[in-house]
């Protein structure tokens, strides 16, 4: 940014021939520029208020639960027993959506950037962000009304011929409202954020790698792949990791999904499925009073926590990319 | 991408390219197989889909490289397979949009805009306490997050050195990543200490959205304010325009269309948010306006619970929830789309 120089909107000291000439005394120094800078600055600073407050009050709301005595926190078998089927559920949720979502979304943006004819690229560009803001209690209704229902033959289906896997040993839930469907709920809820995260990715890489991988003989399949890929390599992976931030803090779309009622299991299609740690403090919070209040205010807090650093290894591999390529974003 | 290859790129030796049509024919042809085949063994129409995706790909990569070669035929696989993903994940979305629409038509009539909850069991009743809720409630958070994330941008555009600036581009970045759910406890936490357990009000509302919608203002905001030509403030030095002068009426108007068009995206990111409303504004029946006494119904939330909590006769409250995501799903589009026409109306010119 360029600076003004120290006189700069002081009055000049000698006036410009042919004006009346006035006493040289030092005007009061700019009043405006230093309010509007405190503004500023306090606004910054407001900001880290905000957060430690955030963290504070966090703390001071979830300390109960760790000095209480154990048996009389929910379940009463202390608190890691009671947070750990918990995160399971969260990560195994997560993960599902993220497994689903991440080639659908490369391939989406691949599509979008390079395939699609250029008119109707732009549009489907806006479709996608469009999609990416639409609510997630919709997506939890249309997972619980449509999607629930519709899998469970298919649920039935493997738990009959794939049983041997664990994943898939069944009985399969009658209604469909397992932790697969919720994954693949939270994947289409993920999908539209990271396709357009990869598709400005994409779109990013320099035409001259493109254009000299075509002049080489390349087909577009593999200019994409020498050029595109590459290039985009750390922007994807870091795209993934902030729709795996998104889908671990899902609240409301997993609460209308997912029946939960079990501890930690693998089978992704029975009836006992794991809770996860947002649709567990949702469902349970306007009923909770005095100590189950902390304990679910500091299950928030490990969720916090998980976020932040799938949040900051994502930030640390968008940093090194901008330091190895000189590329920002 | 404007980029194009030349008809024989990766041909293999003296091989001639296949005609235009042949992959919309194996295309037919797959999709025939598919729907024989798949009527032969009772499958469903996805699994129909599937298995005419598959036998497509396959089809061309054989075809394509028994005529052109391996290279020919593996970038035709993968237009083939880039093209399926495409379909793939539009499938689920359409699948979205038309049960909105279709379902949330039921009840889209002048008596859900005009009528509450309260003393409502059964057919009828509206969600007119939601409405007013969701803008009372995001109004406010819009006027608590617009000042401080504008203020915070203008900051770490115009003023900020060294080890603040740095540290509150880190937290803005930190507090993007607060899980909604996060901020709905954050301000249960903080409105417990003065108010006691139990607490529920519209305010808190409004303070847990701004924790989520400052840093979406600041981000933009921060963006549309570095796009500001620094040539345009040194031209308004030069004149002697103080600095603050200079941000006032340089700077912020030339960014003005782009940071509305942030903020308008920002209150349609918030507008939606179901978890922290749930916890800290909670719910109700009847109309409140008051937004510092007792619980406060708002959309999201009204379509919660409608779904959720159907009661004894769950289809009239079902097609209440459908139609309230109907309506909220109109606001949100409706907010986009005035952030475009923002965007295209009052960008700067170019000749000015």
């Amino acid at each position: 940014m360029t600076a003004p120089t120290p006189t700069t909107g002081l009055r000049p000291e000698a006036p410009p021939p042919g004006e009346p000439a006035r006493p040289a005394a030092r005007p009061p120094r700019r009043l405006g520029d230093r309010v509007f800078s405190g503004m500023s600055t306090g606004s910054g600073i407001l900001i880290l208020v905000l957060l430690a407050g955030v963290a504070l009050f966090l703390l001071a709301e979830a300390l109960p639960t760790f000095t209480a005595d154990p048996e009389d926190l929910p379940g009463g078998e202390g608190f890691l027993s009671y947070v750990a089927p918990l995160v399971f559920g969260t990560l195994l949720v997560s993960v599902i959506a993220l497994v689903i979502a991440f080639p659908l979304s490369i391939g989406i943006a691949l599509f979008i950037s390079h395939y699609a004819p250029r008119r109707i690229a732009r549009t489907l560009g806006y479709l996608t962000d469009l999609l990416a803001a639409i609510p997630s209690v919709i997506y939890g209704l249309w997972g619980a009304q449509v999607l629930a229902p519709y899998v469970v033959p298919t649920y039935r289906w493997l738990a009959e011929n794939l049983g041997f896997l664990p994943v898939f040993a069944g009985p399969a839930s009658a209604t469909g409202r397992t932790i697969l469907t919720a994954g693949i709920v939270l994947s289409v809820m993920i999908l539209p954020i990271m396709a357009a995260i990869n598709r400005e990715v994409f779109l990013q890489t320099p035409s001259l790698h493109e254009e000299a991988a075509l002049a080489l003989g390349a087909t577009r399949w593999e200019m994409i792949r020498m050029a595109v890929i590459p290039y985009g390599k750390s922007g994807v992976v870091s795209g993934a990791m902030l729709g795996l931030g998104r889908a671990l803090g899902e609240t409301i779309a997993v609460l209308l999904v997912l029946s939960a009622s079990g501890g930690i299991t693998f089978n992704l299609i029975s009836q006992s499925n794991p809770p996860t740690i947002p649709s567990n403090i949702a469902a349970q919070f306007a009923e909770a009073t005095g100590l189950a209040v902390n304990t679910l205010v500091a299950t928030g807090l490990v969720l916090f926590l998980i976020t932040f650093a799938v949040n900051f290894a994502a930030r640390a591999v968008l940093a090194r990319r901008a330091e190895f390529d000189g590329a920002s974003g | 991408m404007s980029l194009a290859t030349s008809p024989d790129t990766g041909l293999a030796r003296g091989a001639r390219p296949l005609p235009r049509w042949t992959p919309w024919a194996l295309g037919a042809g797959a999709l025939l197989v598919a729907v024989v085949l798949g009527g032969a063994l009772g499958a469903g129409p996805v699994l129909t889909a599937v298995l005419a995706a598959v036998l497509f790909g396959v089809a061309v990569n054989v075809v394509s490289r028994v005529v052109e070669g391996p290279r020919r035929a593996a970038d035709r696989t993968v237009t083939a397979v880039v093209s399926a993903m495409f379909l793939t994940a539009m499938v689920p979305l359409v699948s979205l949009i038309w049960t909105v629409v279709s379902r949330g038509a039921e009840r889209f009539d002048l008596e859900f805009f005009t009528l509450t909850m309260r003393n409502i069991v059964g057919e009828g009743g509206g969600a007119r306490h939601a409405i007013i809720g969701t803008v009372q409630i995001t109004g406010l958070a819009a006027l608590i997050s617009v000042p401080i994330g504008l203020l915070t941008a203008v900051y770490l555009v115009e003023y900020a050195r060294g080890r603040l600036g740095r540290a509150i581009t880190f937290l803005v970045d930190v507090m993007t990543g607060i899980p909604s759910i996060v901020a709905g406890l954050f301000a249960y936490a903080l409105f417990v200490v003065f108010f006691g357990p139990g607490v529920r009000f519209g305010i808190g509302g409004a303070v847990a959205l701004s924790v989520l919608m400052i840093p979406v203002v600041v981000r933009s905001a921060e963006e549309m304010l570095k796009l500001v030509p620094a040539e345009l403030r040194e031209a308004s030095y030069a004149l002697g325009v103080p600095k603050w002068r200079t941000i006032l009426k340089v700077v912020l108007p030339v960014a003005a269309a782009g940071i509305a068009t942030g903020i308008t995206l920002a209150v349609a990111r918030v507008i939606g948010e179901t978890a922290p409303l749930l916890l800290i504004a909670g719910f109700t029946a009847s109309l409140n306006t008051d937004p510092f006494n007792g619980s406060m119904q708002t959309l999201p939330v009204f379509t919660f619970y409608s779904f959720f909590t159907p009661g004894a006769n769950p289809g009239p409250s079902i097609d209440r929830a459908w139609t309230a995501a109907l309506v909220l799903m109109l606001i949100v589009l409706l907010l986009n789309l005035v952030a475009r026409v923002v965007a295209k109306v009052f960008a700067p010119k170019g000749s000015r």
